[in-house]
């Protein structure tokens, strides 16, 4: 007879044998390698909840302090490979196999324990498509998972850092996993309940709050003019061209400036209303200007970021927050906010190529892709129009029936022609190639396809790939933006001048901006300071950023 | 010389933190009444640096010349802090007691030192250390001619090392809250001291330790200014008035208000104990508070306004 | 230390008369430009000092672009380097023409 409740009895098993560490389900910290021995098996599947922000460090300790001779071979899928502990666990050889997003911190580590064999890599996925494999072929037979608060139901708060949570809970919890929650305190009721208690098993009180890491805030006094430029010429070329109304922006220094211009170059340009409404983003503290001077209508988030708090609580006609008061983010609703409701994506990278390939990585750094080929793609499957989207497929339309044309997401990639130490930002082949050759990866690390990319913005001009009819067209018109690179210098340049003629190409001085124009002071705030003044004192930005 | 980026040297708007040497000293002057010593043009940079495979400066990082304020005429030297810096070396430091030593001849109504400065440069640290000695020579000597040496200070760098030091011989001072006044600076300490004694990246623990609000708070700085050339221009006007005069009766009155401040808060182990003491009914608000907050609470405490700096 | 000379011929001379101007910082990934009006009204002089070595086509066509841009006729301009990129070169370099030219 067949048996249809094997992974529901082992499951009962693990619990029980979890349960006694715990009163309830609550575990004391100081137990937390006991709980994790007890319902951990050689081979599980383990999520181990490592977000962009929220970080289960107190579970990732407790993890790499596991006995190697009970705990080992264990399949890590994680969207964010953040914390040394994070890869500690494949040195000991308690974790094998991984399957994981974005490792920012790690890039370098693991890019060595890569090539050195100490990982076996499953793939680099981006957000959506590794949380969609958790319900179906990488469902974890364990989270580890963090928030704020629990009661001794285990029912879960996890604060603005909503994050990955929700669906990580859902595919373990819903499919015979155990669920482990790390907190930051047990209380007798939660702010509000962002997990229900039936789908967490252990709820174990950490014994220091969890790591969060501000991410997403940029010092407007690290600004340059350059960068300054580069933001206008977004704003006027494509912005104000296109009617961007909803749309989402990398984390570079480059789309912070373009928050920072909204109130002052955009107000001067008539643009207020007309773009920039509604957003699929992180609170950006440089996005405080543009939403205290009435320019944003409303920001769904991926998660939160460090002492945007108190400002959120007090503008939730801007921001979705909870009863509580507090923000509400899911990085899955909003990466695909992202993907289908927003009708562009800016931001930076690394590399591109002539074809207008993109990647992040760098021959010693494997940094992963986490939620931009998402963001950074048309998605075939858009079914409503926008004026923005219809303008865009227009104009990358040569062939076929006008009646069945569709849109075009517009995905605009923003850099400047060299990055820190002179390293040209357009090469030849991407280093990700090289990497994939050295590693034995199957598929390229690339970030966005050449396919994907409509615009490319340096301080040279602004490419628009769309009009481009052939491949050496596109060439061209990359290396026409190019600047003094390698690529740059390399152009034809009557074709360069070809393509500006016809638009495809256009310099500062066609979009009517003057480069000695782009000053500081065209910054709505010039400080970290100012942002504050900007929300009447409601951020309170990390120590690291201050200077009174 | 024309001066940098002219457009944007509107003393209202102008943030001291983000000016650079020269644009402060053009904004800061009566308008077109700057001559420069030793001007860019003139060339003369640091003899050393190029051993260390390390750019020089035209002007070795610091700008020295003649303005009037107020239709008064004034001395004005400005540090670069954006160049290593701002950190004294051989022709810099040279530039400034030159400057000092000039005053005593040109007997100008002030001379304005406008600080950007963490301390002696490591590449010329015998000529740096040298320079500091002497300027705090030459101000002495200014001082005892009768002629007000003004410091004012709010740029990137702070005012560290040998420039504390030399801040500390100033007739007054003058400080926004970006500005910092202090010895050894925040990663000195916690190199030598542990990150346990002073937490460098702590940048909030390095303001309120020496930043503006404290040293005006606790009387190290005469005046306490907002970000902007004009806020500055008006200090120093005001504090060119009522300088001290530099005989016995002013040092022994600054020894005693030294001895005192250590017996009222030697035991204080953080900035916000100093200012409750004082007498500050919310010392964690001080930090976020704008300037005419902060300058009624000063006027309250009232601790700080002393002839004894 | 690399040094470095380019000499144009322009076929204007820089209009105004300023006779010298300076902007910019040396400080990292920044420069200073000096510009002084003292060559022959159709002559323009770039002298460069670099700590970063291997640059010389890059800085050979910025300033090229430059002078086609600006004709700084008349001009003797010299760059001390903290390892700016290119474009804030070119920045720099028009920012110093438009302050002769007040």
């Amino acid at each position: 007879m067949t048996e249809w409740r094997g992974e529901r009895l082992a499951r009962d098993a693990r619990i029980a044998a979890g349960r006694t560490h715990a009163t309830g389900k609550v575990v004391p910290a100081a137990a937390v390698v006991d709980l994790l021995e007890a319902i951990l098996r050689p081979g599980d599947r383990v999520c181990l909840e490592g977000d962009n922000q929220k970080q289960a460090d107190c579970l990732a300790r407790g993890l790499s302090a596991c006995d190697p001779g009970k705990i080992h071979n264990l399949h890590m899928v994680q969207s964010g490979i953040v914390l040394p502990e994070h890869l500690d666990v494949f040195e000991t050889g308690i974790a094998k196999r991984l399957d994981y997003s974005y490792s920012g911190p790690q890039g370098a580590r693991i890019a060595k324990m890569l090539y050195g064999g100490q990982i076996e890599l499953g793939a680099v996925h981006t957000y959506l498509e590794l949380f969609a494999r958790y319900f179906v072929d990488l469902t974890p037979n364990v989270a580890l998972i963090a928030g704020v608060s629990a009661d001794r139901e285990g029912n879960l708060y996890t604060g603005p850092n909503t994050e990955d949570t929700p669906t990580v809970v859902e595919a373990t919890a819903f499919k015979n996993g155990v669920v482990v929650a790390q907190v930051n305190e047990i209380v007798d009721k939660v702010p509000r309940v962002d997990i229900p208690g039936d789908r967490v098993d252990f709820v174990v009180e950490a014994d220091r709050p969890f790591y969060v890491e501000p991410l997403f805030t940029r010092d407007p006094a690290a600004m340059t003019e350059t960068q300054i430029l580069i933001a206008m010429m977004a704003i006027k070329g494509i912005y104000a061209e296109y009617g961007i109304r909803r749309l989402n922006h990398g984390i570079g220094f480059g789309t912070a400036a373009i928050e920072l211009l909204l109130p002052t170059y955009g107000e001067k340009l008539g643009l207020k209303g007309k773009i920039a409404t509604h957003w699929a983003l992180n609170p950006h503290p440089t996005l405080i200007p543009a939403i205290e001077s009435g320019w944003v209508k409303q920001v769904h988030c991926f998660g939160s970021e460090v002492g945007m708090d108190r400002y959120i609580r007090e503008r939730p006609d801007i921001f979705f927050t909870g009863a509580d008061g507090s923000l509400r983010s899911n990085r899955a609703f909003c990466q695909t906010a992202g993907l289908y409701a927003c009708d562009m994506f800016i931001g930076a990278t690394l590399q591109i190529d002539l074809s207008g390939h993109s990647s992040t990585i760098t021959q010693s750094r494997v940094a992963g892709f986490g939620g931009a080929p998402n963001m950074g793609s048309d998605p075939h499957g858009r079914r409503h129009p926008s004026d923005a989207w219809m303008k865009a497929g227009r104009e990358g339309q040569i062939v076929g029936d006008p009646a069945l044309m569709r849109g075009r997401k517009l995905v605009v990639q923003l850099v400047e022609t060299f990055g820190d130490k002179l390293v040209p930002t357009f090469v030849e082949q991407l280093d990700a190639l090289e990497l994939a050759r050295k590693i034995g990866l199957e598929l390229a690390p690339v970030m966005i396809y050449a396919d994907d990319v409509t615009h490319i913005v340096t301080e040279e001009g602004i490419a628009n790939l769309l009009l481009c009819r052939d491949a050496d067209e596109r060439e061209q018109a990359i290396r026409g933006v190019a600047g003094y690179t390698e690529v740059g210098r390399g152009r034809d340049r009557a074709k360069v001048e070809e393509l500006r003629a016809r638009g495809v190409i256009r310099r500062p001085e066609d979009l009517g901006i003057e480069p000695l124009d782009a000053d500081r002071a065209l910054l709505a705030a010039k400080s970290i300071k100012d942002l504050v003044h900007w929300s009447g004192g409601l951020y309170e930005p990390p120590a690291k950023f201050r200077n009174w | 010389m024309a001066g940098d980026r002219s457009a944007r040297t509107d003393p209202d708007t102008l943030s001291w933190y983000e000016a650079t040497a020269r644009q402060r000293v053009t904004a800061l002057a009566d308008p077109s009444s700057v001559r420069e010593f030793l001007p860019p043009t003139e060339r003369r940079m640091s003899p050393h640096l190029p051993l260390f495979d390390l750019p020089r400066a035209f002007d070795d990082g610091i700008v020295v010349g003649e303005a009037t304020l107020d239709g008064a005429p004034v001395l004005i030297a400005a540090q670069e802090g954006r160049f290593m810096g701002g950190a004294f070396g051989e022709i810099h430091g040279a530039k400034l007691v030159g400057l000092l030593r000039v005053a005593l001849e040109l007997k100008p109504k002030a001379v304005l030192i406008l600080f950007d400065t963490g301390g002696v440069r490591l590449q010329e640290a015998n000529a740096g250390e040298t320079a500091i000695a002497e300027t705090m020579r030459a101000i002495v000597d200014v001082r005892a001619a009768g002629i007000p040496v003004i410091g004012l200070i709010g740029g990137r760098a702070g005012c560290y090392g040998g420039g504390g030091l030399i801040a500390g011989t100033c007739s007054r001072l003058a400080v926004s809250e970006g500005g910092r006044i202090s010895v050894s600076g925040p990663e000195v300490i916690e190199t030598n001291k542990g990150a346990e004694e002073f937490d460098s990246r702590d940048r909030a623990l390095v303001w309120r330790t020496m930043g503006g609000k404290h040293r005006r708070l606790t009387g190290g700085a005469d005046a306490f200014c907002a970000d902007t050339v004009s806020a500055f221009r008006r200090a120093a006007l005001d504090l060119i008035g009522r300088a001290p005069a530099f005989d016995l009766d002013t040092l022994e009155a600054e020894q005693a208000r030294l001895e005192d401040r250590i017996a009222r808060f030697g035991d204080c182990h953080d900035a916000t104990d100093v200012w409750r003491r004082l007498g500050v009914n919310d010392p964690e608000a001080v930090p976020a508070m704008d300037t005419d907050a902060f300058d009624a609470i000063v006027a309250r405490v009232g601790e700080m306004d002393h002839d004894a700096r | 230390m690399e040094s470095l000379t380019f000499r144009h011929t322009t076929k204007k001379p820089l209009p105004g008369s300023v006779p010298n101007a300076i902007t910019g910082v040396v400080a990292s990934g920044n420069l200073e430009v000096l510009l002084e009006r003292v060559l022959p009204p159709d002559a323009c002089e770039v002298a460069i000092e670099t700590p970063i070595a291997g640059y010389g086509d890059v800085w050979e066509a910025v300033v090229a672009d430059f002078v086609a841009r600006a004709q700084p006729g008349g001009l003797r301009i010299s760059i001390n380097d903290g390892g700016a990129r290119p474009d804030t070169v070119s920045l720099r370099l028009l920012q110093g023409a438009r302050l002769m030219e007040a």
